[in-house]
């Protein structure tokens, strides 16, 4: 018996900031190739604000006392974040979208309440040694 | 939004903090079909109990499947599991999981750009099933490995007819895992790095 046959693809010339449609007749069925849209759900901030840049594995910390004014959000937010975290762990104690805790954390980065830092993303390899110290590390697994 | 006062969040027990010298993070990426054993894979490895994040995304017109062929505009949960390992003090590597239909994890901006690299992990039952994703991570030029959960029950192929299966190029490393062995699922993560080291090198050569 042999298995399912499947056929390489090459990489696309030009990579773009959003994932666009790909091209027409490459996917069948309608509905496949629309783009969708981020749901921002209303917080205190007005929708469509600069919201800061946040990846999933940005690691966020409190570093200032919550104001009198913090919304409960906002003073869970900054209980949660008195050790390093990053906004996916953000997100999932608190039982949040991604895109509502970003949100929330650009008002609190605004306020100077947390400070944000920033992970390495591939296009900032190659740096060996950064992956030698990430198989470093497995290894001690 | 079932939002929690914040006195009753359950945050993470205290042995699951990170320490404050924790400065960087990076972020590995596990696709591959439905039930293939991605949280498995993820569990296996992480240091905290794997976690789940999600984003809600909103597509306007006829609907997203033809199943639900109506002109309604539809929200799409794209829900991840995710688990930590911290490699240094400084140094913290998160596994991120995808579950559910793999065509929507592409529209979660940044999250295979910013990855250091993916591992495919795919079932000999259903190779199908992991044909569309390889396909977007080379149209996306995204470094993978592609680890082959060995079910008791699946085919077992020669891992060169799987090769030419999923029609990978000789220098995509292939390797036979159990996801739910922690050394198993390392030694996966270990040939994506080792993968990825020596592109840099050759990078670097160049």
């Amino acid at each position: 018996m042999s298995p399912p046959q499947r056929r390489r693809r090459s990489p696309k010339a030009a990579r773009q900031e959003k994932p666009a449609p790909p091209p027409a007749g490459e996917e069948s069925g309608p509905g496949r190739s629309r783009e969708l849209e981020r749901l921002y759900v209303v917080t205190g901030q007005a929708s469509g604000g600069d919201r800061a840049e946040l990846d999933l594995v940005t690691l966020i910390v409190t570093c200032a006392d919550a104001p009198p004014t913090a919304q409960p959000e906002q003073l869970a937010l900054l209980r949660l974040c008195r050790a390093p975290m990053s906004v996916a762990e953000v997100s999932a104690y608190l039982n949040l979208p991604f895109s509502v805790v970003t949100v929330l954390l650009t008002e609190l980065l605004t306020a100077e309440l947390v400070q944000a830092r920033v992970p390495i993303v591939r296009s900032e390899l190659p740096d060996r040694s950064l992956l030698e110290a990430v198989m470093h590390g497995l290894q001690k697994l | 939004m079932d939002f929690k006062s914040s006195e009753t969040v359950p945050g993470p027990r205290a042995e699951d903090h990170l320490p404050h010298t924790a400065t960087a993070a990076v972020k590995i990426v596990i696709v591959g079909g439905f039930g293939v054993g991605k949280t498995t894979m993820v569990g296996s490895v992480s240091e905290i109990r794997p976690l789940t994040t999600e984003e809600t995304m909103t597509q306007a017109g006829i609907g997203v499947d033809d199943n639900y062929g109506s002109d309604t505009k539809t929200a799409t949960t794209v829900a991840m599991d995710f688990g930590r390992i911290s490699i240094t003090e400084q140094l913290v590597l998160y596994l991120f999981g995808t579950p559910g239909q793999e065509r929507f994890w592409f529209l979660w901006n940044g999250l295979f750009e910013g990855a250091l690299g993916a591992v495919v992990l795919v079932d000999t039952r259903r190779l199908e099933v992991s044909f569309d994703v390889i396909g977007r991570l080379e149209e996306r030029g995204v470094p993978f490995v592609v680890a082959v959960n060995d079910f008791p029950d699946g085919p077992h192929y020669p891992m060169e007819d799987l090769r030419a299966a999923l029609d990978l190029s000789e220098e995509i490393p292939m390797v036979k895992c159990d996801a739910r062995r922690r050394a198993s699922s390392r030694d996966v993560l270990m040939t994506l790095m080792r993968f990825l080291h020596s592109i840099a090198m050759a990078q670097a050569s160049a």
